[in-house]
């Protein structure tokens, strides 16, 4: 079972990046009791059928690995997250929203969010594939947001293979969150610490 | 920081690190990034890779990820190629044996033998990785 919720983020996207889509869009929404997550693809898309069968662990269809059975990782997201709505259409695309309380205990920590866009844009992506991250906090005091996309990095840095690029995109991801967490600072005292995940 | 902010930041840091660049030439490090690894922290892995490489100054070795490559016991696991040594897969990679493999692998040419898990499963092996 994964430790973050940005965890979930990364392994869901991960189907997306894989399933020949030419533009992901991921949004992040936080408040301060709830977060939500929307991942929307443009990629092959699963029929009625199918997205029966993908809750079971045990589903795949056989290409990546031919004598495994091992799943898409969406039973881990049923399990943790009590709203959690997939759909899909052959030839159209996916679309998954998942939500978690954040006042629940057993939420587990959003974790490193940054890095997570990182390790997202720097996926391995079996087409072309512009990836759209939009990402905001609201509280009462006030609310932020940024978007940040694949192709604007691709085109600043060259590229993210390189471990010199790779470390500018996380510099720059980093300087985003930080920019938006201000918000949390103004509306409570236990401000959380800068890299949570330990 | 801005996208403009970050174009300055990058040609100045091409500058100065123009000279060292040849350390990590051809060098690859992947990191297993599927459920099982994620879950394992590989995450974690590929910061402290980026970071401890950014700390050596190298800036050419490409750091690219995989799906899971069957090893998911001795997750997060790691393959590094480095040209003249013979391609490695290092499982059980946290943040600390991830700084090791930069140190000793990449700049020192020497293995980082506790942690060598051999090479994928035989029917990745087989397929090509597909």
């Amino acid at each position: 079972m994964h430790f973050f919720l940005c965890d979930f983020l990364l392994d869901i996207s991960q189907n997306s990046l894989e399933s020949g889509a030419t533009e992901i869009k991921i949004i992040i929404s936080e408040t301060s009791n709830y977060i939500s997550f929307k991942v929307v693809d443009n990629g092959k898309g699963m029929s009625d059928e199918v997205l029966k069968k993908v809750k079971d662990p045990f589903y795949t269809d056989g290409f990546k690995h031919k004598k495994r059975k091992v799943g898409l990782g969406i039973p881990f997201l049923f399990q943790t997250s009590k709203d959690c709505k997939l759909s899909s259409s052959v030839g159209k695309g996916t679309t998954i929203f998942f939500g978690f309380d954040l006042t629940d205990i057993d939420v587990m920590p959003l974790g490193n969010l940054s890095l997570t866009i990182l390790a997202i844009f720097s996926g391995n992506c079996k087409s072309v594939c512009d990836v759209i991250v939009e990402r905001s906090l609201t509280t009462e005091k006030g609310s932020r947001s940024y978007t940040v996309s694949r192709s604007e990095l691709l085109e600043v840095l060259g590229d993210l293979r390189s471990s010199g690029s790779l470390s500018l995109a996380k510099q720059y991801l980093e300087s985003k969150e930080e920019e938006i967490n201000q918000v949390r600072v103004e509306t409570m005292l236990d401000i959380p610490e800068k890299g949570e995940e330990l | 920081m801005t996208l403009e902010e970050l174009r300055k930041l990058r040609a100045k840091k091409q500058d100065d690190l123009k000279k060292r660049d040849i350390e990590g030439k051809d060098c690859q490090i992947i990191v297993g990034m599927g459920t099982c690894g994620i879950a394992a922290g590989a995450k974690l892995a590929l910061e402290a890779f980026i970071e401890a490489l950014d700390e050596e100054g190298i800036t050419n070795v490409s750091v690219t990820q995989t799906g899971c490559m069957g090893l998911c016991y001795v997750e997060p696991t790691v393959e590094v190629i480095v040209p003249g040594m013979p391609t490695t897969i290092y499982g059980k990679v946290d943040a600390e044996v991830a700084k090791k493999i930069v140190k000793n692998h990449i700049v020192g040419k020497k293995l980082v033998t506790d942690h060598i898990f051999d090479r994928p499963s035989i029917d990745i092996v087989k397929n090509g990785g597909k």
